[in-house]
């Protein structure tokens, strides 16, 4: 988005357009002529991925709401009518539930990329930080889409994550009245979450604007966490960067298509086919997989206020994540410590997901608290002090010769 | 002015003007977001039904029976002389929330015990005569009341809340 256009308008009517609103030029700029480094792996497709899933959600979204009726008498049924009546309503609704789950999977996916990577160091920092808002929205709208259905396990998730603001002192109480618009969870804040399930994805649109916007300024990181020297070092984003972002993107589609068509409900808990029962919670409640190891960071300390406390600093953390990691090295692979302590994350945060799911009882809230423990430690201890103590292995110096080494110590031959 | 510099010149009309702008458009701002805030508080159908009247004659010893208030469960227990020489033999003292069995009942009326049924943790609907202390048990995060709906174990805070009720007569209480 910076320096001289390649962008040349071929047609008369695209000169006269360039020279009033020039968004031949930005798109050209930033999605076909930007320099990409022509390392990157697949684990760069997925920011293409989640801009296919985000605009699946909307499209599906949109029209679910043409046959859903946000009204606690109403709701379940309204849903059951879509599976039931509607044309294809069945896949419009499997489709738009699952795609929550391979959103997040997705968005996860990238998180970790970034993380052994190296993408939220220096420049990157901003680039980070909007990637992290754009989780809590996505956090957010998932929360609250899943109440929608008005099910026992949406009612009793919308009862405890909502009253997760009553451990504020003083006013916490009032503040989940207010959310509430009741004395409980109830109708009122059924049609308040639709209205806002409904208008945060467009808020994450917004940002994910600004992520991409910022990626173009400080250029795309890579496997080899060096920054390109010379245009030996990137390729154009078109054909090289779309074509394999649209190649993983169809393959990601087809795993997500085998769910929807033939595991629809494996993600789903069979309690939210049970109407919400105000009086009745269910013996057994969790949240969707995909909060699953927050939610066992909530359960595993014993005081309410430190519990939630502890929630929020699991993502908190993940902010201020560029100035707690001390080394000026990127990329994992040239870093031998941290790429251990990075797998050991992974299985934590993946342990920790497990545990969520487990009843908060005896050798389970142990291994939750040793495992919530760890997770803090990775970031305030060990992440500050690898940088110090760590020697990384030589950088390439340059991200041709990085491809180089890995692939033959030729260049290639033509 | 003494202080007064070159470089820092006396605040002049303009500067008046400006910041007597700013407050005024801040507090316009700020009044017009209230109805925005406030149209998300219980609304006036919400409120109306703050109270309700239950009839406790036909609550059997060991029974609890629920009734729903404010959208909400709401515990009447009517407890056997077991549970209540049980209560009378633990001292408060080290509770999380300590307070004597006899604080939380109508003088009178000590074998019946009226509680929100909402966890104090994250608002789950505890089970009855569940628990180490047959009390209540919380299947959600796992808290456990005794037979007063007092935290025992786990990691809700407060006992159960007693709601502001009143006997109207010997078989019936208004709640609210």
């Amino acid at each position: 988005m910076s320096g001289h256009s390649t962008y040349v308008p071929g047609t008369a009517f695209e000169r006269w357009l360039e020279k009033r609103l020039p968004i031949i030029s930005l798109v050209h700029d930033s999605f076909v002529s930007f320099p990409t480094p022509k390392n990157l792996n697949y684990f760069w497709t997925f920011g293409a991925i989640l801009s296919a899933m985000l605009g699946w959600q909307i499209l599906t979204g949109m029209v679910l709401a043409m046959h859903y009726a946000a009204n606690d008498a109403v709701a379940f049924a309204s849903v059951e009518h879509i599976m039931r009546d509607v044309n294809y309503g069945w896949l419009l609704r499997y489709g738009h539930a699952n795609g929550a789950s391979f959103f997040f999977i997705a968005v996860y996916i990238h998180i970790f990329r970034g993380l052994y990577f190296g993408s939220y160091k220096e420049p990157r920092e901003v680039l980070w930080i909007l990637g992290m808002i754009i989780f809590l929205l996505m956090m957010a709208t998932g929360f609250m889409g899943y109440v929608l259905p008005w099910g026992q396990m949406s009612f009793w998730g919308a009862t405890v994550i909502t009253n997760l603001f009553s451990a504020i002192p003083l006013v916490g109480s009032s503040i989940v009245t207010w959310l509430w618009g009741g004395f409980s969870v109830g109708d009122p804040t059924l049609n308040r979450f639709f209205s806002l399930h409904y208008l945060l994805p467009f808020m994450i649109a917004g940002v994910v604007i600004l992520h991409v916007w910022a990626l173009h300024v400080v250029g795309q990181n890579n496997p080899a966490g060096i920054e390109p020297k010379s245009t030996e070092d990137t390729v154009p984003f078109t054909p090289y960067a779309t074509s394999k972002d649209v190649f993983a993107t169809v393959v990601f589609f087809v795993i997500f298509a085998w769910f929807i068509f033939y595991v629809p409900n494996y993600t789903g808990d069979p309690d939210n086919y049970i109407e919400a029962n105000p009086l009745a919670t269910p013996a057994h409640i969790e949240p969707e997989w995909y909060f699953l190891p927050f939610y066992a960071i909530l359960r595993s300390i014993p005081d309410k206020l430190g519990g939630v406390l502890c929630m929020f600093g699991a993502i908190a953390v993940l902010f201020v994540l560029p100035w707690l990691d001390t080394s000026k090295v990127r990329s994992a692979t040239y870093r031998p410590l941290y790429r251990q302590f990075f797998w050991i994350l992974v299985i934590v945060s993946v342990g920790l997901g497990w545990l969520g799911a487990q009843p908060p009882e005896g050798g389970y809230v142990i291994a939750s608290r040793l495992f919530t423990a760890y997770y803090f430690i990775h970031f305030l201890v060990i992440l500050p002090l690898l940088g110090l103590i760590e020697t990384p292995k030589p950088l390439p110096t340059s991200i041709s010769e990085a491809v180089l080494a890995k692939n033959g110590h030729q260049p290639a031959h033509t | 002015m003494a202080t007064t510099t070159h470089d820092t010149p006396e605040p002049s009309r303009r500067d008046f003007l400006t910041i007597a702008t700013i407050a005024t458009g801040a507090v316009g701002v700020g009044s017009l977001a209230w109805p925005f805030i406030d149209q998300m508080e219980p609304d006036a159908s919400a409120l109306a039904l703050s109270s309700i009247e239950v009839d406790i004659s036909q609550i059997q010893p060991g029974q609890i029976v629920t009734v729903k208030w404010r959208g909400k469960p709401v515990f009447i227990r009517n407890r056997t002389d077991k549970e209540m020489a049980e209560l009378k033999n633990t001292p408060p003292g080290d509770m999380k929330d300590p307070q004597p069995d006899s604080a939380r009942v109508k003088k009178g009326h000590e074998n019946l015990l009226v509680v929100v049924g909402v966890c104090t943790h994250l608002g789950c609907i505890p089970l009855g005569h569940s628990g180490s202390f047959d009390g209540w048990f919380c299947p959600c995060h796992g808290s456990v009341y005794d037979a007063s709906g007092r935290i025992r174990k786990g990691p809700a805070p407060l006992n159960l809340a007693v709601p502001e009720y009143a006997f109207l007569n010997d078989k019936t209480i208004k709640i609210g």
